[in-house]
């Protein structure tokens, strides 16, 4: 292992999330909030941290796939820990456990809120739950690598941050995909934030619900959710969710002027066709519940893209829908968004290559010298892809048997649990029963929280990098 | 630039590695999937899967917007063929490894034809390499410009020599050689020497002359004590067929000894007048069967690097022969310069440092008037080659009143279309229309009054 090279990438690490701190603090003094002091302390902190870490670039600057994961892993460990800290400081989260949960599950984009109330937190410290989102939405390293000077290495940091089964390049230099990728995404927030404003929502709410919906988060603006937006900011949301959760491949092929190919990648069309069947199929199911068939579509639609994509807003407490909605929610949850998106969950891509494998597999049983490929995108599928995949898919199941049964000792409700589970693996934020959208998870004991902490880094980095760090080969001394 | 590398073997990778290092763009395209991934592993490229001359790899690879494309595939025809797509498709500059003797016959038509910018053949380069090796054996690196009329030759100043605690001033007084140091190499530093500079036996120095001139000029300082005549060449592969070709008319005697009996026919053919010898190069008795004690050179040229090698160690020891070895294995550089083996030549590594120059050439001569640069001594040293240009502030003066910065020495003007290339002295004159050579140790001219205080 290359110490001294993790330990000046965790260096510029805090250095960013020092600037990034700043932000809240200005929130605070905005309007009036004795609070801001809280998140200017905590920058200052971050910053002196950063630089008592690292004074110089270290000589030898090499590393490999093993350092690319822990650098990731302890970035974002590290970025939790610090962040948390304002929020003690202020009293917004007097205790720190609760105050890492609230943090953590902001950076991964889950939204899982250990508050009551939120409305009595400061609004510094409900913009930094909200930035947060859009920090870890497309990732801390990615910007890192974006406005850093390029290495050959850096490549390995993009793969092991970047969600995806195949993280590709859109042009050569790492440094310049990161920063098509940051561009994209900021002007894909700003049009969110400006059509908010334009249908009259306040500021605040505008710019904290677009931070939310950018990095598929979560948290909301204030205690009642969405209840006080109109149905057209409602919509508006709706609408970016599904956007966010698309592969950002396809925006830049967009802007290549490459339409064909951007219509043709095929995950978009399964994610776009999962969420059509979903939307209808919830829609009758809820037709009752609703005075006007618009309704029912309207909540669907928000619902499924607020799932799918992993964001988890609610405008509804679906807490009360039908068992069959509930059931294809808690379904959708698992699938997740698109690869190389802001979403979390398995990725529709994996889904794809899932399901394609098992046929294939059918296949060969019934024509035992039948030959045939895996494609996707008209490409064939390297078996390695593919087997990783699989191995993927495992580990997730391992790692999500285990949390649910750490989760139990707690005594609560096996459908709570396992949604809590469920919607912190995945990033999504509410789950069912005691977890719904109008619960919380303040009541978990403190071993549940430290567990779905883990689940949370370890479904937003795509279990690997989390898991690297348990490995005791990976510490000697090389 | 925008560069796209299309194969990634040997000479794929060290351009990709180099190319990368000076912060190019690069795509590299592969039809092996797993060297894909280990390149894209280990530098800043982008990498694509796919056949090279297919016109949609290439569009994924971003042809479009490419500035040059490399071709290094192991096939000519696949890399002709990309090169013709890449030209036709978006109009890019493009350098193809073309190495069947059948096209270098006809390399001038291919290169015209198909638009290409650059062709380079890797056992043609070696021969090339090893020929001037041959006919300068006191050098021990040759690097030509000027399309071969100029070279810069490195060598070991004598002990006794004029040249021992000779000022640069004093050298045309003393030796009747019009030629110009142009570095000097002294514990590791190199210095381009003004005229009060005091050489020293032991220093590495290297001049820049026309061929004639430095063989005259090794003459006189006593490097050249003899010329090569004889040459023994083990192994009768395509570079082996080139050498002969490039040795021609030197007067040197070529004796080459291959093992198959076919070959040796066939090379019996095109050169009469050599000794092809059908044997085992290996068997001790067949190489003093052959004169090896009394052969001026020898070049081990096999397929295999460690019989290689092994036979130069044996040469350097059974004669007093000049000895050059051809090895393919990029790796253990360092250990094989610590062998005294002579000159090693490695084919590769040869192509990918040309197609390197021609790309550092043409990143130059991209809004400035460079025609063509060279990086020397390891990169420490510069050879520039400037057109000079009507108003330039160079045009004029004797170069005794030009206020040049230091570590800048003007080393040859090719002077008009004919060719002739002039050694200056203070005297001398830059005209318009002149081609000037300038050896520096800075880097990053651009214009020729980049020279200039």
């Amino acid at each position: 292992m290359n110490n001294k090279m993790i330990l000046y990438i965790l260096s510029i690490i805090l250095k960013l999330e020092a600037a990034f701190l700043l932000l809240p603090a200005l929130t605070g003094l905005i309007y009036r909030e004795r609070e801001w002091a809280a998140y200017f302390g905590a920058a200052v902190l971050c910053l002196a941290a950063g630089f008592l870490m690292s004074r110089k670039k270290p000589e030898d600057t090499t590393f490999f796939t093993k350092e690319g994961f822990v650098i990731v892993a302890l970035s974002w460990i590290i970025m939790s820990v610090f962040g948390a800290l304002p929020f003690v400081f202020s009293r917004d989260i007097p205790n720190y456990t609760d105050a890492l949960f609230e943090m953590i599950s902001g950076f991964t984009t889950t939204g899982a809120s250990v508050l009551d109330n939120i409305d009595l937190v400061s609004h510094a410290g409900r913009m930094w739950r909200s930035f947060s989102h859009w920090i870890g939405g497309m990732g801390v390293i990615v910007f890192m690598l974006a406005i850093l000077p390029s290495s050959g290495a850096n490549m390995r940091l993009m793969r092991a941050e970047s969600p995806g089964p195949s993280v590709g390049k859109l042009v050569p230099k790492v440094k310049q995909t990161a920063g098509i990728l940051y561009q994209i995404y900021i002007v894909l927030t700003l049009i969110e934030i400006v059509l908010l404003l334009v249908s009259g929502m306040p500021v605040f709410d505008a710019v904290t619900i677009s931070f939310g919906t950018a990095g598929t988060g979560g948290f909301s603006a204030r205690a009642s959710g969405f209840e006080e937006y109109t149905i057209l900011q409602q919509g508006i949301v709706t609408v970016f969710m599904i956007l966010f959760g698309v592969n950002f491949n396809a925006y830049y092929l967009l802007l290549a002027k490459k339409w064909k190919d951007a219509f043709q990648i095929e995950e978009i069309r399964w994610y776009l066709g999962i969420i059509a069947a979903a939307v209808v199929m919830i829609a009758i199911n809820t037709r009752h519940l609703y005075p006007t068939a618009f309704l029912s579509f309207h909540h669907a639609a928000f619902q499924v893209g607020s799932i799918i994509t992993t964001t988890g807003f609610a405008t509804a407490d679906f807490n009360l829908w039908p068992e069959l909605s509930k059931t294809i929610l808690v379904t959708l949850m698992f699938i997740g968004a698109c690869a190389g998106s802001t979403g979390g969950g398995l990725k529709v891509a994996r889904m794809i290559i899932l399901v394609k494998s098992v046929r294939l597999d059918l296949f060969r049983a019934i024509h035992p010298r039948g030959v045939k490929t895996l494609k996707m995108d008209g490409k064939s599928l390297d078996e390695e892809t593919v087997r990783g995949v699989s191995a993927y898919f495992v580990t997730y199941i391992v790692l999500f048997i285990l949390s649910n049964l750490i989760l139990s000792f707690n005594g609560l409700d096996p459908v709570t649990n396992f949604t809590a589970v469920t919607a912190n693996f995945n990033n999504i934020g509410p789950g069912l029963s005691l977890v719904g959208p109008m619960g919380n998870f303040g009541m978990m004991p403190w071993y549940a929280k430290y567990t779905l902490m883990f689940d949370m880094l370890a479904g937003r980095l795509e279990l690997y990098p989390m898991m690297m760090l348990f490995i005791p080969a990976i510490w000697r001394k090389r | 630039m925008r560069i796209i590398v299309a194969g990634c073997g040997k000479v794929g990778w060290t351009i990709t590695e180099e190319l990368s290092r000076e912060g190019h763009d690069i795509a590299v395209i592969d039809i092996r999937p797993k060297v894909i991934e280990a390149i894209t592993n280990s530098f800043d490229v982008l990498g694509v899967v796919g056949n090279a001359a297919s016109f949609n790899v290439q569009k994924e690879a971003g042809i479009d917007r490419a500035d040059l494309l490399i071709a290094v595939t192991d096939a000519d025809e696949e890399n002709m063929l990309t090169c013709l797509i890449a030209k036709k498709a978006a109009g890019c500059r493009t350098v193809a490894r073309v190495r069947n003797p059948v096209y270098t016959e006809e390399i001038g038509f291919i290169k015209e034809e198909l638009g290409l910018s650059m062709i380079i053949n890797p056992e043609l380069a070696a021969a090339g390499e090893i020929a001037s090796l041959l006919r300068f054996p006191s050098a021990i690196d040759i690097d030509s410009f000027a399309r071969g009329r100029l070279s810069l030759l490195k060598f070991v100043i004598p002990e006794g020599s004029p040249l021992d605690r000779c000022a640069v001033k004093d050298i045309r007084k003393s030796i009747k050689a019009d030629v110009l140091i142009c570095t000097d190499e002294r514990n590791g530093e190199v210095v381009i020497p003004d005229g009060h500079f005091v050489l020293q036996a032991k220093d590495k120095a290297s001049i820049v002359a026309t061929p004639d001139n430095a063989r005259a000029f090794f003459d006189h300082i006593g490097l050249e004590q003899h010329r090569i005549r004889s040459c023994i060449i083990i192994g009768g592969g395509t570079i082996a067929y080139y050498l002969m070709r490039a040795l021609r008319g030197t007067g040197i005697h070529v004796t080459v000894i291959e093992q198959d009996e076919a070959r040796c026919r066939y090379l019996s053919e095109q050169y009469p007048q050599a000794d092809i010898i059908c044997g085992d190069g290996t068997n001790e008795r067949l190489l003093q069967e052959e004169g090896i004690a009394a052969a001026d050179s020898f070049v081990a040229l096999t397929g295999i690097d460690e019989t290689n090698i092994f036979l130069t160690l044996y040469a350097k020891n059974a004669s007093k022969a000049k000895s050059v070895v051809k090895v393919g294995h990029v790796g253990y550089r360092d250990i094989l310069e610590t062998m005294d083996l002579g000159s090693i030549v490695d084919p590769k590594s040869l192509t990918a440092e040309r197609i390197i120059s021609f790309v550092r050439a043409m990143q130059n001569s991209i809004g400035s008037n460079v025609e063509t640069l060279y990086r020397l001594i390891e990169g420490k040293v510069e050879a520039l080659e400037f057109a000079i240009q009507e108003g330039s502030p160079v045009v004029g003066p004797q170069l005794s009143e030009l206020r040049t910065k230091k570590g800048v020495l003007v080393a040859a003007i090719n002077r008009g279309g004919n060719g002739k290339i002039l050694i200056p002295n203070g005297q001398s004159t830059i005209q318009v229309g002149d081609r000037v050579v300038v050896v520096t140790t800075h880097s990053g001219f651009r214009d020729i009054k980049d020279i200039l205080e």
